[in-house]
């Protein structure tokens, strides 16, 4: 009798826990992710779902707005020297990292450093313009670089300006992810692997007005369904990557809302033009019967139908809203005449085969029978091989298939949708295409610091490229935020983040 | 006794070695490579040949398999290519997880499954019977993945009686452990319930007929006795060794049921590091297994030699 007390006093005391732990949680952010995010190191991560942590995690030196436009972060200005070979930031003063140790430039010598040297580090080639840094006082901080280079900026907006501890670094070397010591607006409590990631709101935080919330907790559901009906029973506060399916059904729940941004990625048809043995057939070679691939493909249909018209149809490694995007050649219409004639001219009068690999999804399956249709009445046969995306990848990157459907999840820079793929030995240039002329204008772009002489170089690579095409781009994603309506204050970003600041969840 | 449990240790280490090898070089044969996988979007190229030698990829077979095996011998597993975190601490993390699935599972199948089949063999041919045939041929019949998200649909999103999917381990919080385990239980143990049902039934049928029921009910015993204390109590035997069974076919059935309620368990662990090559993940897990498998027989064994004394001489 005395020990069914005990129980049920401990049941009580269990449920009053529970009922004060539910008020506290009140200002819990729930977010549902797609993924789990892999290790939680700004250096070694190489995830899309783990920048979407960092964006509350670890603060960058710069930021970027929803224009693009690069903005102070954790470094108040920057002035570029005229011969454009270095940059000097002034830091923020008075900002600490979640174990207290202090925020200055020796902190940011340490993270280059860092990024730079870990033989870990996947952040080597998004620094390596940097051959000098300087401490030019406790405040001020001076990159020499070897040549000009306009992406360093946005580089340092991403992981590799994201600034570390020190401290935390130096003592857990490469383990420095299962405990991540940033100086962002909230700090790191707990993750459970492919259950949660929990932080915390940081009480030092140097912007911690614009902090509302006092934990975020980050919940990866990869299957859409099913986190889209935790947002509906509220266990959700918001959730990020709505398949473009669910749109109607969540714009009709008048308890949910939705926020989009076009993405700055996009996906399209990578063909093997000079990658080995692969390249060698009548697509490769021949530039006239890609061109008639191209135009046999209807985009607008391709994203009605697949995706019920949320994403943004596309011809450019930029998305038509990007100020990258080059008008001269817009989204071209369907013409199966056309197509015909092109494969005509080629040779292939009576038709031709070609075999396309692709992620054995159903969405990209879905896409490419699309793609597979419309190609079929220009007298273009696909045959399609469906691979699980590690294999996919590894014959691509081996140059072992004729066409992929393969995307790029997109960078602020121009340079990074571009620049690797299209330049000759160019590190993801699977296709293994080069042409001399382009590879010196796409150079020219990523060294210039002025806007106008970068954008007509991006154009005459453009004229070329459009001609050629190794890549069939088809569309962009857009970013589809699902939230609950009490959430106030969420600004979609094309980078697809969620940035905190600013949000609330009203009572 | 103990002559025979040291000859079926001597036997389970070439078992265990097999095991070994084949775990490490399906793996290999599997398309697709890890270290592209890792080396994010961008492929560096520097950073993969680091990872490829940090990870001794670029060793012959025999070699990685040496070294691997070597490490697991003292306790180290290695670490998730993945994570960073270590396999065996991951593995300690989710086995808990798992096992808590399984057996609110199995407590639900045995709840539905033996009072179902008993009666459907006390009332067989009626429409009772028939009925309970249906709703067992269906339990068996309908797909886990579909049952489950239609009962999140109904049960979180329209009624909101359960949260959607998620974990909360049972030590932090009994109840809402067990609030977020009840609808991934109760789909697993659907399925299982519909077998226990039919084995429970026909258990039930053939004793029924026997002589000693029908002394009991010439005795003059209620029904419920005769029922429940001479009928069930001697169905059992058989209804219990297929209950052992079944708890195998729970843990493979668990590994959908995670996914679907997005439980941090093992079989989610092992089916997110086959698709991301987590190599050294799934090594262990299958090692892991694989060990625990045979030593779950060798207990069966024992365990058969001391209750039936005619086995101990073979």
């Amino acid at each position: 009798m005395a020990h069914t007390k005990k129980v049920a006093l401990a049941l009580a005391f269990g449920l009053a826990a529970a009922g004060v732990t539910g008020a506290a949680l009140a200002q819990d952010m729930r977010i549902g992710l797609q993924e789990d995010p892999d290790v939680l190191d700004p250096d070694q991560s190489r995830t899309f779902v783990g920048r979407i942590v960092y964006a509350s995690l670890c603060d960058k030196l710069v930021d970027i707005t929803p224009d693009l436009e690069i903005v102070p972060q954790l470094a108040t200005g920057w002035e570029w020297s005229d011969d454009g070979l270095s940059l000097t930031m002034t830091l923020r003063e008075g900002v600490v990292f979640h174990d207290g140790t202090p925020f200055n430039a020796e902190a940011v010598a340490a993270n280059i450093d860092r990024s730079q040297n870990l033989p870990e580090s996947r952040r080597k080639s998004e620094l390596s313009s940097i051959t000098g840094v300087e401490v030019v006082d406790e405040y001020t901080i001076r990159f020499s670089l070897d040549a000009p280079d306009a992406t360093l900026l946005a580089q340092l907006a991403d992981r590799a300006g994201m600034m570390i501890s020190p401290t935390a670094a130096e003592a857990a070397g490469t383990d420095f992810g299962l405990n991540p010591v940033c100086s962002g607006p909230f700090s790191f409590v707990e993750r459970i692997q492919q259950d949660r990631i929990v932080l915390q709101a940081f009480p030092d935080y140097w912007n911690a007005d614009a902090i509302n919330i006092d934990s975020v907790t980050f919940l990866p559901i990869p299957d859409t369904t099913v986190r889209l009906a935790n947002l509906r029973a509220g266990d959700l506060d918001m959730l990020e990557r709505l398949a473009a399916t669910d749109v109607a059904s969540v714009m009709a729940d008048e308890d949910l809302t939705i926020e989009q941004a076009v993405s700055l990625g996009y996906q399209g048809i990578t063909i093997n033009v000079a990658n080995g043995a692969g390249a060698d057939n009548p697509l490769g070679q021949d530039a006239r019967i890609r061109q008639a691939l191209s135009l046999s493909i209807d985009r607008n249909v391709i994203n009605q139908v697949v995706f019920e018209g949320a994403f943004a149809p596309g011809n450019q490694p930029f998305p038509p809203t990007s100020p990258w995007y080059n008008d001269a050649y817009p989204v071209p219409e369907r013409d199966v005449e056309a197509a015909r004639a092109l494969l005509a001219e080629a040779g292939f009068a009576d038709g031709i085969t070609i075999t396309v690999q692709v992620a054995n999804n159903p969405v990209q399956t879905q896409l490419m029978q699309v793609v597979q249709a419309m190609a079929s009445e220009a007298g273009i046969t696909i045959e399609l091989e469906a691979k699980e995306f590690a294999t996919l990848l590894a014959d691509q990157s081996a140059g072992d298939y004729q066409a992929s459907q393969v995307g790029w999840s997109g960078r602020v820079d121009p340079d990074g949708n571009i620049h690797q793929f299209m330049t000759t030995g160019g590190g993801i240039n699977d296709s293994g295409y080069s042409n001399e002329e382009v590879d010196r204008l796409l150079n020219e772009a990523r060294t210039s610091t002025d806007l106008e002489v970068r954008r007509a170089s991006y154009n005459a690579a453009r004229d070329i490229l459009i001609e050629d095409l190794p890549i069939i781009y088809l569309y962009h994603v857009t970013w589809i935020w699902a939230l609950d309506d009490s959430v106030q204050g969420f600004v979609p970003y094309p980078d697809g983040m969620i940035r905190l600041e600013g949000v609330s969840i009203a009572e | 006794m103990l002559a025979f449990i040291g000859r079926r240790l001597l036997i389970a280490i070439p078992t265990i070695i097999l095991i070994s090898i084949f775990v490490f070089t399906l793996q290999k044969l599997l398309p697709g490579d890890p270290i592209l996988v890792m080396a994010g979007e961008e492929r560096d190229p520097e950073v993969i040949a680091f990872l490829r030698e940090k990870y001794r990829l670029n060793d012959p077979v025999i070699v990685q398999y040496f070294a691997w095996i070597g490490a697991a011998l003292q306790g180290d597993l290695g670490i998730s290519l993945r994570t960073n975190q270590p396999v065996l601490e991951l593995i300690a993390e989710k086995l808990p997880v798992t096992i808590q699935l399984a057996t609110m599972a199995l407590v639900i199948a045995m709840v539905i499954g033996i009072p179902a089949g008993v009666l459907s063999a006390y009332k067989k041919g009626t429409w009772i019977d028939w009925v309970a045939n249906v709703v067992a041929l269906s339990g068996l019949s309908v797909p886990n993945f579909w049952l489950g998200i239609m009962m999140i649909l109904l049960v979180s999103v329209q009624l909101g009686w359960l949260p959607a999917s998620g974990y909360q381990p049972f030590s932090d919080d009994p109840l809402q452990s067990i609030k977020t385990m009840l609808m991934p239980a109760f789909v697993l143990g659907t399925a299982i319930a519909a077998t226990l049902m039919r084995h429970t039934r026909s258990a039930m049928l053939s004793v029924l007929k026997s002589d000693y029921i029908r002394t009991a009910r010439a005795k003059g015993l209620s029904e419920r006795i005769v029922l429940v204390k001479h009928a069930l109590r001697n169905a059992l035997v058989p209804i219990v060794t297929v209950t052992t069974l079944l708890f195998g076919e729970l843990l493979a059935g668990a590994v959908l049921t995670e996914q679907i309620f997005t439980i941090p368990g093992f079989g989610k662990l092992v089916v997110d590091a086959v698709f991301n090559r987590d190599y050294a993940v799934v090594q262990g897990i299958v090692l892991c297994t694989g060990v625990a498998f045979i030593f779950m027989n060798l207990l069966a064994d024992v365990a058969y030699r001391v209750l039936n004394p005619r086995m101990r001489d073979q």
